[in-house]
């Protein structure tokens, strides 16, 4: 406390020795209105020594693999093992990436994995009977599935989930009319009955008040068993469609990579510099003009490369061309901004942390919490309807373990990885993507160094047990550090 | 006097059998500082919490500037302009000093939060209170102190132009500085035109600030008298048997939970 007061009267003093800005409230005094780039730096680091650490263990933990493995592998750092690296990491990042905001609220979704691998049977079934589910499933089955959809669209009317609503009827629909197979069809179909699972999942979690440990973990074994009676013991449902195929086996063409390029960097530099400068303009806090600067021109030297390396040819024989950034990187990508976006920026994600943080200061502030905590589920459980398209587009094939075994596992642990706490309130949707990249990294690192599966099962599990350790202590420090 | 901003009649509540409140009367004018004041259990923070809409009333009157109204959620309350700074805080540790102060009713501009226009405001608003102990609007409330927090609970009250403050127990878990800079607050607030309510269990804050002491017994309003009028001693009286010399409840005895 002491030092701080110090280092708070230090701030006054150079304060009122600046001429005020125009427009700045200068007789608040408290506040630095800018910072130079040392203030920012010291500022960040105190901020690090106090326990926030945010995803920078995550991204140093990256780093020490990259460095590892390349050294290791001769084939790790090669173009094609790179691309490949992203395509196998998606499933997992975008599972996680909904996970997150389950996790913001100190809530867990044990039952995304197995809900995924619904969504995918439910997705191969439409496109191999040509839309007829009734057909697909057989009567009873289809009837309680139609059921369950009429109960999910019910709950979430109920507790004004619109979104959900409209999802869950949607799936109806599509199931009800028995459209013929069409790709895209199929892939909202998946996206739709994940939103309806998660609806069911939210409202018992938050309505009834059962646990949500408890709720997933008995939907997981629902689910994993819904998935063995839709494809049936020992089934294979093949996947022989070019469009679903090619969302995560196929690649942009050389043009569509750096129209990427240039609309992800673009992008994020008019979203941060419009930021930035109107908060200049009104005198309000703000970081040094050439921090700024810096951090999007390192990010755009990184993306640039990273997509000159991908548009090359990384076939391994000289018969065919692979080149282009994979579909998996914008799909990511759109899903990590709109996220992010929700999340940072609009009052529905300002009360997802606030949730988190302390659930009865949401609720005295009017906060509805119940419905917060039911949307969370619908979230996560869309996302986990997305990964699902992607391992299985991967795969080609929805087999009875789709979502079963690791998927769940690694998605958690990817978003703890990359520093969402398992508390709540603390995490951002980057934070699955890191953590998504480190689990890639390791799972297929490990693979080319011929290690058998035992010691990648122990190695990922040793990193998980690192991730949640570094939290609980930093959460410790920060503790600690306060007052 | 003015006209009272808030005023209570026949306030009833009951948690199942227990009777908490029984008949309740207050008025609360602008500009003073009523305190509230009463033994363990004596139903303070309930009477905050029923004003709050928190817990609805069994019977009774809510009249706000002379209106009645009804009151049945927290937003209701906030609407009509009343703030209540709870014991425990009530803010979120993870978030920062702008986002608690307008958690729930944030400013947005075309859908989105409205960063830059909610913290001039929280700015203005820490201006105009004097608080100088503050580092930064953006600090997040963990890294605050209890005395700054508290602080900030009031901030936020004040920042919704809000006509009635109600602060439970403000002072409780401060030291001797922190105490001094939250009374010193909650003086300016009431310069401010504001009613404000305190609830107290120390004498010398509620001697030091309140204009008017409001004294509950068992559930029931034991006597409203101007702090001026009374003894440290007559008060403490009136807290533990309902009664000190005139004052008070007639057969305090006969009251019943």
């Amino acid at each position: 406390m002491s030092s701080e007061e110090a280092s708070m009267t230090d701030t006054t003093e150079k304060h009122e020795q600046e001429t005020p800005q125009p427009g700045a409230i200068s007789d608040f005094g408290i506040d630095t209105t800018s910072q130079s780039t040392g203030e920012a730096v010291r500022d960040y680091w105190a901020r690090v020594r106090g326990g926030e650490l945010g995803a920078l263990p995550a991204l140093l933990g990256l780093i020490v693999l990259l460095i590892v493995f390349s050294s290791l592998s001769d084939t790790f750092f090669t173009l094609g093992n790179l691309a490949n690296l992203l395509q196998q990491g998606a499933s997992i990042t975008i599972i996680a990436m909904g996970l997150v905001f389950v996790l913001l609220l100190g809530e867990i979704d044990l039952s995304a994995g197995t809900a995924s691998g619904v969504t995918a049977s439910v997705m191969a079934l439409h496109l191999i009977h040509n839309g007829n589910l009734l057909g697909g499933m057989g009567d009873t089955v289809f009837y309680v599935f139609c059921g369950l959809l009429v109960l999910a669209i019910a709950l979430s009317a109920w507790m004004k989930i619109w979104a959900g609503t409209a999802l869950s009827a949607v799936a109806l629909i599509i199931a009800a009319v028995g459209v013929p197979a069409n790709a895209w069809l199929e892939m909202l179909l998946a996206v739709c009955v994940g939103a309806a699972i998660g609806c069911v999942t939210g409202f018992l979690v938050a309505k009834v008040g059962i646990p949500s440990f408890v709720v997933t973990l008995a939907l997981f074994l629902v689910w994993g068993g819904v998935v063995l009676q839709l494809i049936g013991q020992g089934g294979t449902l093949g996947l022989r469609d070019d469009t679903i195929f090619n969302v995560a086996n196929g690649n942009l063409n050389f043009v569509g990579s750096w129209v990427l390029f240039v609309v992800a960097v673009g992008g994020y530099a008019a979203v941060v510099l419009t930021r930035h400068f109107s908060r200049l303009r009104k005198g309000l806090v703000a970081q040094p003009t050439s921090l700024v600067l810096a951090k999007i021109g390192a990010l755009a030297v990184l993306a640039a490369v990273i997509t000159y390396a991908l548009s090359l040819n990384r076939a391994a024989s000289n018969l065919i061309v692979i080149e282009g950034v994979p579909y998996v990187v914008p799909v990511v990508l759109v899903l990590l901004v709109i996220g992010t976006f929700v999340l940072d920026r609009t009052s529905y994600g300002r009360h997802i942390y606030a949730v988190g943080g302390n659930k009865e200061a949401a609720r005295r502030a009017g906060i509805n919490v119940e419905r917060i905590r039911m949307s969370v589920f619908v979230i996560a459980s869309s996302a986990a309807a997305i990964g699902a398209i992607v391992y299985s587009s991967k795969v080609g094939s929805v087999d009875p373990n789709a979502g079963a075994g690791n998927t769940l596992l690694l998605s958690v642990g990817a978003a703890v990885i990359g520093g969402t706490s398992l508390f709540g309130g603390k995490g951002r949707l980057r934070d699955a993507v890191i953590g998504g990249a480190v689990l890639a990294i390791i799972q297929n690192g490990m693979g080319l160094l011929n290690q058998p599966a035992a010691v990648v099962f122990i190695v990922t599990g040793l990193v998980l047990l690192l991730a949640a350790s570094v939290d609980a202590l930093s959460r410790r420090r920060a503790a600690n550090s306060a007052r | 006097m003015s006209e009272p901003i808030l005023e209570l009649r026949g306030i009833n509540k009951s948690f199942g059998p227990v009777h908490v409140l029984h008949d309740i009367d207050l008025t609360v004018n602008p500009g003073e500082v009523t305190a509230l004041v009463g033994d363990n259990g004596a139903g303070k923070s309930t009477l905050v919490k029923c004003i709050a809409g928190i817990h609805p009333t069994d019977s009774g009157e809510v009249l706000f500037q002379g209106e009645p109204v009804h009151i049945k959620g927290p937003r209701d309350a906030a609407e009509l302009g009343i703030e209540v700074v709870y014991q425990d805080l009530a803010l979120a540790d993870n978030l920062d000093i702008v986002q608690n102060m307008f958690l729930g009713r944030e400013r947005t501009k075309g859908g989105l939060l409205d960063e830059t226009d909610m913290e001039q405001a929280a700015r203005k608003t820490l201006a105009s209170l004097s608080v100088r102990t503050v580092k930064s609007v953006r600090t997040q409330v963990s890294s605050l102190s209890g005395g700054q927090r508290q602080t900030v609970a009031i901030a936020k009250a004040v920042l919704w132009n809000s006509k009635v403050v109600l602060l439970d127990e403000p002072t409780a878990a401060l030291g001797v500085a922190q105490t001094r800079q939250v009374l010193d607050l909650v003086r300016r607030l009431a310069e401010q035109g504001l009613g404000v309510v305190l609830i107290s269990h120390n004498m010398n804050d509620v001697f030091e600030v309140a204009d008017k002491i409001a004294c509950l017994y068992l559930g029931r309003m034991a006597a409203v008298v101007g702090s001026k009028e009374v003894t440290h001693g007559q008060v403490v009286e009136l807290i533990t048997a309902g009664r000190s010399g005139d004052l008070g409840i007639a057969r305090p005895e006969a009251a019943t939970i």
